[in-house]
């Protein structure tokens, strides 16, 4: 039977080649069978405690809250920042599987505008996985439930009852506190926090709020459920509460700062109230402003464009930002230096009205005559100060200027400070590799030319020449030396002097005097010139192009107890525009009552309150920024 | 001693226990993959195995000859079976794998893993001892094998492809060709690998690049790999406890019921669980191995081998992708996982085996 080679084969021997092959296969099977049981071995015992883990947090899904913003407050307890309920809504895209659905059914239901609807849309393409998205926040009760209700249909949808940022005082706290926002991409990538990415979450953005954002921020609570790999819960397991964040005081007087911000009316400009026994700043407001609320809230687009096209420039802070030329607000100085330079301040000079220097004739504003030093400054009368200025120079007044705060940039929390110029020499020279000329001084003297400072370094100015001390502005409880200025009792008195006639005698502004019996106040006013003034004389024509209205002053005159700085943008003139605003604040101050009924008066005039009028331009302005040309404001 | 009546003394009770062993753990997951319940998988799954069995029993009567006579018609039926469901997914669009009977959805390819080793053993209990190491053993063989295989790939179902072919090639082995044959096709095997692979559909070859490494794509195809050996590694040694499962029970385990049910047996029971259930089949390739070598004929010895070979098949393929040591390719765990027909497949070759095991009792050895 066997054809070929040898062995040969039989049955027998594919019987035994059958038992030999079969064992065989089954050793193997047996073989693989150890190995899958080693296997097993190897993932739940060696491996055990990496996949428990795994397994936890598949199961246990970490919700974190948001912990509660610590307030901001004034000097009295007073909050400028706070908390409030907050019913919101947040998409999760990760679970968001009918995108049009979902959002069409949300915007019916929420009646949300275009606007909001671009927000969303824009956020939902930048979020990845699981970082919810802000459907809509602050809803009212009727609006949550009616989300409730219907939230089986609404997959990806989470609502929360969270907590929001609340300024009480609106516009009028914008550029002192700054606002919160939603943290962005990069700060998250920069802070690895997964609070940063938790919806409700607010930090700081600008101003105070961003500066104390370590102390403001609190500790988030957590909330540990069971979840199902769809996201469903399937029940609590731990709730840890969150801890609120510490508060921080400030030495402003929240109701001061409201007044003087309603009372810059529909005027562009900044207002610095500094308190002359310790350099607290009492209020600290440039207006216009924005509604730090609507930043907290995520401003809309249109809203941003609208604060932007503002020629009044709402999003700067005039206090800290804003750099004018101070104008006459600088003769007190000015008569400081002098007196400290041997000048006797009874030593009289006769204003032709204007001063020769060389071939040129320097203007002054009147023909004032035979002037000493404080009717000098009471008349604001140039030519006395270029006759000052052309016989000391002014590299001898500028280290004063630098004493009395300008030039200077403070230590201040949260600010963003332009600190102006202060010329003299050899800072010309480095600037600009010229000589200082006489005239360049002439001009410096008035508070022209190269000299620019910003409000904050004007208000600490008046508060310095008040109290004599070198007053260091605060808004926070920092200690400072506030050591006494090194100029002779006689140099500040003239100073005062002069500022004291200015409004109560025959000066500048005799119709800024406080209607209040017993307290009076000194000041300044200061007109500056409008560089690149291409058209009028800057008492009329375009607002662009009009002068500027400063005034620095203090009350009392005896016994200086606040000190303050105001500047008008283009309000043509210091007695015009800005002394009597400051006559207001300081009444204020003195006389609540009596300041607010003017106010009220003031309000009924410009179209209601701060919020009021802010919410009938933005309505114009929407209105008008969909027609094909838009108008300018104003 | 109260004597047993002979009727009872036949039936295999051995076997019938290592079966409900089985089932009967596989019950009780499937109660705690569904909640806690008997409905949906439970209650059916055990109708479905009492129906079965029975069938096994009744198969395992009929006179093995009647299977070798058929096998032929069997093998040829079904394969024309297949090109049945390849001409009806050709003209519906897309792949198909069952027929519509009716009653039931009838998948040819799992009956063609039994038919194949049915009709391979016939073959090599025809051939002449002597043709043994000539071709005339190869070929027919290869054709046998290769037009099913290449039949279902075309489904696509790599995994009963693979099952039919592994099926057949351990009837070759055990039928006595040349070892060398063997030895030189698993290494051009190995080195046609990247060949194949490029044959391969894109999501097989993704699940096949996923299973190297499935950290990859953690919330994708490499998601089945990474829950289920996470659902294992958990259950540590004694396991989470009945009904405590919470990869199975939150449902982040995909098929914690059919594929992948030993994860969520391992979840619950540990590694005692996962040994016990290893066992248990031990206990079930060691009675069909013993059939094959107790056979009194060689049909019979050989249909045994290649059906243990299939039983064990499903086993090894699944228990290796669960715990992610083969890629995700869909075959069931044998008698455990929730399912009619790989039940219906395993419980046709057991009773295929009872069949020869009772053929084994009834005369002498004799070969032809």
């Amino acid at each position: 039977m066997p054809k070929k080679k040898s062995p040969p084969i039989t049955e027998a021997w594919r019987g035994l080649t059958f038992t030999r092959r079969a064992l065989v296969v089954g050793g193997a099977q047996a073989a693989v069978g150890v190995a899958l049981a080693a296997r097993m071995a190897y993932i739940s015992v060696v491996d055990n405690d990496r996949y428990v883990l795994e397994s936890e947090s598949n199961r246990v899904n970490l919700t974190l809250v948001p912990p509660r913003r610590g307030w901001i407050v004034d000097r009295s307890g007073k909050a400028l920042a706070n908390n409030r309920v907050s019913l919101r809504i947040d998409i999760i895209p990760d679970r968001l599987h009918n995108k049009e659905l979902v959002l069409g059914q949300l915007r019916t239901l929420l009646r949300l505008d275009g606007d909001t609807m671009e927000r969303i849309n824009r956020d939902l393409k930048a979020a990845s996985g699981f970082q919810p998205v802000a459907i809509k926040e602050d809803m009212t009760e009727a609006e949550y439930s009616s989300i409730l209700v219907r939230l089986p249909e609404l997959p990806g949808i989470a609502p929360q009852r969270g907590f929001a940022r609340n300024y009480p005082t609106g516009a009028a706290v914008g550029h002192l506190i700054g606002y919160v926002g939603a943290p962005n991409a990069e700060e998250y990538q920069k802070a690895k926090d997964p609070l940063y990415i938790t919806p409700g979450y607010k930090i700081g953005k600008d101003g105070l709020e961003k500066y104390f954002q370590d102390m403001l921020k609190g500790q988030p609570g957590a909330r540990r459920v069971e979840v199902t790999a769809r996201g469903k819960v399937v029940r609590d397991l731990s709730t840890q509460a969150d801890v609120q964040g510490k508060t921080v005081h400030l030495t402003i007087d929240a109701d001061l700062q409201e007044f003087v911000a309603r009372r810059m009316g529909r005027e562009s400009g900044a207002a610095v109230v500094i308190d002359c026994q310790n350099g607290d700043i009492l209020s600290f407001v440039s207006m216009p402003s924005f509604d730090p609320n609507s930043f907290s809230d995520g401003i809309s687009s249109s809203e941003y464009a609208w604060l932007r096209a503002d020629d009044h420039q709402p999003l700067i802070n005039k206090a800290t930002r804003g750099l004018y030329p101070p104008g006459s607000t600088l003769k007190p100085m000015a008569a400081i230096a002098a007196v400290e330079h041997g000048v006797d301040p009874s030593e009289r000079h006769t204003c032709v009205g204007g001063y020769r220097l060389g071939s040129r004739f320097f203007r002054c504003l009147g023909t004032h005559g035979s002037l000493d030093m404080p009717s000098a400054i009471m008349k604001s009368c140039n030519s006395y100060f270029y006759w000052l200025a052309h016989r000391l120079g002014y590299d001898a007044m500028a280290p004063t200027a630098r004493l009395l705060g300008l030039g200077e940039e403070f230590q201040l929390a949260g600010s963003n400070q332009r600190f102006g110029t202060i010329p003299d020499s050899a800072w010309k020279m480095k600037k600009y590799d010229q000589q200082w000329s006489a005239s360049d001084s002439l001009n410096a003297v008035i508070g022209q030319g190269y000299v620019l400072a910003n409000p904050l370094q004007l208000a600490v100015m008046a508060a310095r020449i008040a109290s004599g001390r070198r007053l260091y502005p605060r808004l926070i409880n920092r200690e400072f030396k506030n050591e006494p200025l090194p100029f002779s009792p006689e140099a500040l008195a003239v100073a005062r002097q002069g500022m004291d006639l200015v409004v109560n005698g025959a000066g500048t502004a005799v119709r800024s005097r406080l209607p209040l019996d017993g307290i009076t106040m000194a000041g300044k006013t200061g007109t500056a010139q409008v560089r690149g003034l291409g058209t009028g004389n800057g008492k009329s024509g375009t607002w662009k192009f009009r002068d500027h209205g400063l005034f620095i002053g203090f009350a009392p005159v005896v016994n200086p107890r606040y000190a303050t700085a105001v500047v008008i943008e283009h309000g043509m003139g210091g007695s015009r525009a800005a002394a009597p605003v400051a006559k207001d604040f300081m009444t204020f101050l003195f006389d609540r009552e009596k300041a607010m009924e003017a106010l009220e008066t003031f309000e009924t005039g410009w179209g209601g309150t701060i919020k009021e009028r802010m919410d009938r331009d933005y309505a114009a302005w929407k209105a008008g920024a969909s027609q094909p040309d838009p108008g300018l404001p104003q | 001693m109260i004597p047993v009546p002979p009727a009872i003394q036949r039936i295999p009770w051995k076997l019938i226990a290592i079966l409900a062993g089985i089932t009967g753990f596989g019950l009780l997951v499937l109660y705690s993959a569904a909640g806690g319940n008997w409905s949906p998988w439970a209650l059916n799954q055990g109708v479905r195995f009492l129906v079965f069995l029975t069938a096994a029993l009744v198969i395992g009567r009929f006179p093995l000859r009647i299977f070798e006579d058929f096998a032929y018609i069997a093998y040829i039926g079904i394969l024309i079976l297949l090109i049945a469901v390849e001409l009806l997914g050709f003209v519906g669009g897309g792949s198909q794998r069952w027929l519509n009977l009716g009653f039931m959805n009838l998948q040819p390819s799992e009956l063609m893993k039994v038919a194949i080793v049915i009709a391979l053993a016939r073959f090599y209990a025809q051939l002449p001892p002597g043709n043994t190491r000539t071709l005339t053993a190869l070929w027919p063989a290869l054709v046998m094998i290769g037009l099913p295989a290449a039949l279902v790939m075309l489904q696509p179902d790599l995994g009963t492809a693979l099952a039919i072919c592994i099926g057949g090639v351990v009837v070759m082995f055990v039928a006595g060709l040349p070892f060398w044959w063997f030895g030189s096709t698993a290494v051009a095997g190995l080195a046609a690998l990247p060949v194949l692979f490029s044959f391969l559909h894109d999501y097989q070859q993704k699940r096949v690049l996923i299973f190297l490494d499935p950290e990859s794509d953690p919330l994708g195809a490499g998601y089945h790999i990474s829950q289920s050996k996470i659902a294992i590694g958990s259950g540590g040694i004694g396991g989470k406890g009945f009904l405590n499962g919470s990869q199975s029970h939150l449902d982040y385990l995909p098929e914690g019921h059919t594929d992948f049910i030993f994860a969520t047996m391992a979840e619950e029971w540990g590694l005692i669980g996962g040994l016990a259930l290893l066992f248990g089949f031990f206990l079930l390739l060691r009675w069909s191995t013993r059939v094959a070598l107790k056979a009194r004929t060689r049909f019979g010895q050989l249909t045994a081998a290649g059906l243990t070979m299939t039983i064990f098949f499903y086993i090894a393929i699944n228990l290796m992708m669960v715990m992610g040591l083969a890629p995700v390719v869909g075959i069931p765990l044998p008698l455990f996982s929730y399912g009619g027909s790989s039940m219906l497949t395993i419980m046709t070759c057991v009773g295929i085996m009872l069949a020869i095991e009772n053929d084994s009792k009834t005369g002498t050895r004799r070969f032809h």
